[in-house]
Parts: structure tokens; sequence; C-alpha cells
């Protein structure tokens, strides 16, 4: 059995955990004043001697990130922080900002320090006002405290609700005062980023990561997970789950073990299918219980661990309903920028809808399927390929559940039953 | 409408924050609509001056972005989550009782100009589903007769306090306004974390 190890969860439970005093009483800052008095190559190497891979989806190395950043190029260098937390079911960075924003504050100086960046930007999703509230008030504090203001500044940039900002590039764009759309890489935004300066752009947890893993010692942070995926993460269980909540573990735990802490799947009813990591991670059913939540046990199980939001449904939800909701998001969100997703995930949309309604053909799925073909590694970046997970597995492992909407000429399922309050006040 | 000389020394230090004045155009935006209740015409124009751009780019981004409103809102703004999780959960009918309740279709008003409905996509708080937002406070946990009350309260008034959030709900404008990054000196209300975001450390500290 897994243990759960909190690191960056350990004090959420303290009444005041997210301000500077608290942060100060752990230990806080002291991270980040070891850090500074380093060679910031060392920090580097430091950084990828723990083995922290990006948790924001793609799991890149996060020490290899910050040596791309090339030294001695007389340019400006920025730090950026993907705060614009938004791929559904992900709710992980949102907590950890209401319940301690100076952890990310450290994890912005070491870094920047590391990458000799005199500027970093937090870019926060901007449909969440009291977060906004929590991170505003600690950079104030911390620049009361002198931790900010002598070489090291960040400044909090609010997003206005477009998903597609959570795309690094198209994040990049947003923050230099434009419509929010991806770039062409490369150049990568090591070489070219922010203002075409070399920038990193991280996750908030990856960020929120450091300050541990500078006090602690990359022996320490090894310790803990898997031979590739090392360390702790926060896992968002969410859906038809008796205790639905964020369990901070060692990679590679399984969804099995989870759910044996969470009470299990909603009494009376039974695990249908899941994502591991939000809904552009291909769909999982109740044969992968078993599978390490890792970066490589997902992916060898043919899905990716991306944000580790598990979204857990049970066997009154219908897969078509769901899918079509997801695809109706994406639709929403694509930005318009290139003609396989913007097109694609309309006609994804109506198709989808004809069968949800019991109105489409067997070849409807064929359709789909090929649509998706075709979105599929020929959009200009991952919001079309992650459009394309829901369906392309759901139809993998619920085929028939598609087909029963065509002989039932309709949805057979009762969305009533599906709700918290089935029916009670419905 | 004009700017007072405050409201324009507010926009001249947000420009000032980034190393490139156009990068100011999101928190300008959410700061103009903190004025009028939306992004005005007067505002695009303003805005357009201060940072040397046409209107025309000053409008391309405000329209990309949802929660720039080119029309006005309701003093609370509620958004209920559809997306796929909190609608199968419960946000699917909680939106269709309150268009109902309201009388009032997606994007809506109530003609007391209180409240406005829109539903919202995922706003990352799966784990208290299904969710309500107002001008961009938590509601969770929420089913049809609580979000019933919770519009009814606003209606009269006197709207009930976030879940997680400050004591108070403060008005869209005021929201907005937060959001352009004035601090309104509320960070240290409210929750610090909800129960589902303390179960796993609970659970650790139970030896699990």
């Amino acid at each position: 059995m897994t243990k759960l190890a909190p690191v960056l969860s350990a004090h959420w439970d303290e009444k005041d955990s997210f301000t500077i005093e608290a942060y100060t009483r752990h230990s806080g800052y002291k991270a980040s004043a070891k850090a500074l008095a380093m060679d910031p190559d060392a920090v580097i190497q430091l950084v990828k001697d723990s083995g922290l891979r990006g948790r924001g989806g793609a799991g890149f190395p996060t020490g290899m990130k910050w040596g791309f950043i090339p030294q001695g190029d007389e340019k400006d260098h920025y730090l950026v922080v993907n705060a614009d937390e938004s791929e559904p079911g992900t709710c992980k960075d949102t907590p950890l900002l209401m319940a301690n924003p100076h952890v990310l504050i450290e994890g912005c100086i070491i870094a920047c320090h590391a990458i000799r960046a005199k500027q970093a930007f937090i870019y926060i999703r901007g449909e969440v006002t009291h977060v906004v509230r929590r991170v505003n008030q600690a950079i104030e504090d911390a620049y009361k405290a002198g931790h900010l203001g002598k070489g090291i500044d960040i400044v909090l940039h609010v997003g206005a609700g477009a998903y597609i900002c959570g795309e690094e590039t198209a994040l990049l764009d947003s923050l230099e005062g434009f419509r929010g759309q991806p770039r062409l890489r490369p150049p990568f935004p090591a070489i070219a980023g922010l203002y075409a300066r070399p920038t990193v752009v991280n996750n908030v947890e990856s960020i929120a990561s450091v300050p541990a893993i500078v006090a602690n010692g990359a022996e320490w942070y090894q310790g803990m997970g898997t031979e590739k995926s090392k360390g702790t993460t926060l896992y968002s269980l969410s859906g038809h789950v008796n205790n639905p909540g964020q369990f901070e573990a060692p990679l590679g735990i399984t969804l099995r073990e989870i759910l044996d802490l969470a009470g299990g799947v909603r009494t009376g009813h039974k695990l249908k299918f899941w994502t591991p990591g939000g809904s552009s991670t291909p769909l999982f059913t109740d044969e992968h219980l078993d599978v390490p939540l890792d970066y490589e046990g997902v992916s060898a199980a043919g899905s990716m661990l991306g944000t580790k939001a598990l979204q857990i449904f049970d066997e009154t939800t219908c897969v078509v309903r769901a899918v079509l909701r997801w695809t109706e998001f994406y639709k929403h969100e694509s930005c318009g920028k290139c003609t396989p997703c913007r097109e694609g995930t309309w006609w994804l949309v109506q198709i989808l809808r004809d069968l949800e309604n019991g109105v489409g053909t067997e070849a409807d799925l064929a359709k789909l399927l090929d649509l998706c073909d075709n979105i599929m590694g020929r959009s200009f970046c991952a919001l079309g390929d992650g459009a394309t997970s829901p369906i392309t597995s759901s139809i993998q492992y619920f085929r028939g559940e598609y087909l029963a909407h065509l002989t039932n000429g309709g949805c057979p399922f009762d969305p009533v039953k599906s709700t918290l309050f089935s029916g009670a006040n419905a | 409408m004009s700017y007072t000389p405050d409201q324009l020394q507010v926009m001249d230090s947000m420009i000032k924050r980034y190393p490139r004045s156009r990068s100011a155009i999101m928190p300008l935006l959410h700061y103009v609509q903190s004025i009028a209740g939306y992004v005005t015409n007067e505002g695009i124009e303003l805005i357009a001056k201060l940072l040397t751009l046409e209107t025309a780019e000053v409008n391309a981004v405000a329209t990309f972005y949802t929660q720039y409103k080119r029309k006005p809102v309701g003093e609370y703004h509620v958004g209920v989550c559809t997306n796929t999780l909190c609608a199968v959960m419960g946000g699917d009918a909680i939106f269709a009782a309150l268009k109902d309740h309201l009388g009032v279709e997606n994007d809506g008003v109530t003609a007391d100009g209180k409240v406005s409905l829109e539903h919202i996509e995922c706003n990352a708080a799966c784990d208290y589903a299904p969710v309500v937002m107002a001008n961009w406070e938590f509601y969770d946990n929420q089913d049809v007769s609580s979000a019933k009350e919770l519009v009814d309260s606003m209606r009269k008034g006197t709207p009930k306090p976030p879940t997680r959030g400050p004591n108070s709900l403060v008005t869209w404008k005021e929201a907005s306004a937060v959001l352009a990054g004035i601090n309104d000196g509320k960070a240290g209300e409210g929750l610090q974390a909800g129960a589902p975001s303390l179960l796993g450390l609970n659970l650790s500290k139970e030896g699990k």
C-alpha cells in the first residue's frame, strides 16, 4: 500500500496557512536564501538531479528546461508561471494557491536565480477572485519582507477566461497583450519566449515543488516515486466517489489505492470510466485500476498522466453525453487559428449531437474516428489533439453504448440518476 | 463617461508594471469593466489611447476573452459549471432550474439588474462539484434548492457569502477591480482550504 506523502499540502490544515507568518513558521524562505547563495548552475543541477518533471501535463524534466536557457547572452530572461488551471477535472493549483501562495513565490525566486531572470510573471486564470486576492497579497507581503524587490520581481497577470491560454505559447501571446493563440515552434520559449527573450514557462505545482527540493536535497526527492517519475504530487479525485479531494502521494500510486482512501466509488454504484489526467487524456475503465499513476505507467496503458485529474464516473453516466459535453468545450475553446481544430471540433459536435439524440447512423462512428485522425497531429497545438482523446477512447471501450443510442432512438440513460441529489429536489 | 484623474493614475501604474506597455491591456480591460460594469466603447478608446494602439486592436483582445463583457451583466453574475463532471453530478439540473427560476436564458440578466446567469466551463473545483460561481467566487457543493436560495438572496440585496472566499460577496464591479490587480484587503478572509482539499492530508496524519 502506497503511503500518502504531503509535502506541498503539509500545512494546509492551519487556519492561517496562506499568510507569510505561517509560511515563515515552517521554514519558509530559507530554501530561497540557501539557493541565492549557490551558483545558479548548481541550482539547475540540483533540480535536474531531483528528477522533478513538469506537473502541468507534459512531464518534461524541469531542470533540463531551465538548462536550455542560454547563458551569457546579455538578454533579459523571464520566468513565467502557468497558473491558468483550466483543463477539465484539474483542481490542484487552485487549492494550492488558496492555501499556500508563498511556496510559489519562493519557488519563483529560486527559479529566477537559476535561470538568471530578474522578472517573473504569474499568469493566473481570471475566474478565481479569491485566489487572485491571496496571491496578490502574498506578493505584497514578500516585497515588504524583502524577499522580492532585491533583484527579483514578480508581477501577477490575471487572465480573462480562455482555456487556450494554458498552452504555453498562447499564454505568452496573451501576456504580451494579444489574443491568446499558440505560436509556431521552433523557436521554443527557451530561445524566444516572452518579448522574444529566453523564457521558462513552468506549471504552478512544478515551481512550488522546488523549495522543498532545495531544502531537503535531490536524494530526498529521488527517494519518492518510481524509477523515472520521481517525487510526490497532487492527485485530484472528483466525481462519483464517496469522498472526493486532494491526495498528495508519491508518483506511481494506483487509482485502486486512492479509491480505497476515498471510501470508494459512490455507495451502491460501480466504476464505469475515468480520466487519469483531465479530459484531454484518453479515458480509462475499471480494467485500469492498477495502472501505476506515473508518467510511464499511464502512457504504457494508452493514456497520459496529464494533470492527475482523476474524474470518476459510475455506471449511471452516459458516456456519449459525457464525451459530447467535453467536445462542446473544445469547440468553444478552440482559438480558431488552425483549420483542423476550428472546423474539426465543430463537426465533431454536430455528429455527436446526432448520435446522442439517436438520429445518427453507425457510419457516423467511422466518420468521427476519421475526423479525429485528421485533427490529431495536424493541429497547431495540443488543444486539437486533446479534443480527440475522449472520442477515440470512448469508442474503443464503449462502442456498444453509442450504438444503443441508435437502436433506442435516443439516450437510454436517466440523467437524474447521475446527479448527487438523485431526484431529491431536481 | 469620463475617467477621473485618480482612475487614470491607477491605469498608468498598471502600464508601468510591464516591460512593454501592451502587456497591460488585460488588467486595463478588467479595470474599465470595474468602473462601468462592462467593457464600454469609451473604455476601449481610452485603452487604445493609453497604449498607442488602434481601437480595433483593443477590441480584438476584448472579444477574445469571455470574461470581458460587452454589455451590462447583473450586480451578481452567476456561473453554473456545466462542463462534463459538474453537469453530470447536477450542474445541468441547477442551470435549468435557475433559468426557469430567474426567467432568463444563458447570458441573460434579470429585469432588476441584480442577477445575470451564464453556463461556465470547468472552474478548477471539481472535488467540490457541482460548483456555482458568483462574481468568480466559489459556491461549492450546490444543488437545485441551494442555488435558488443563493440567487434569491442576491435579488434581496443580501447575497449569501461564498463557501471558499471572503466573508461577504463583493459586487461584479468590485470583483473586476480585484482581477485588475487592486487589493481590496479581503485576502485574509475566509477558509484557507475546504474539507476536500484537506482529505489526503488528514488521512496521512492517521498513518495512511
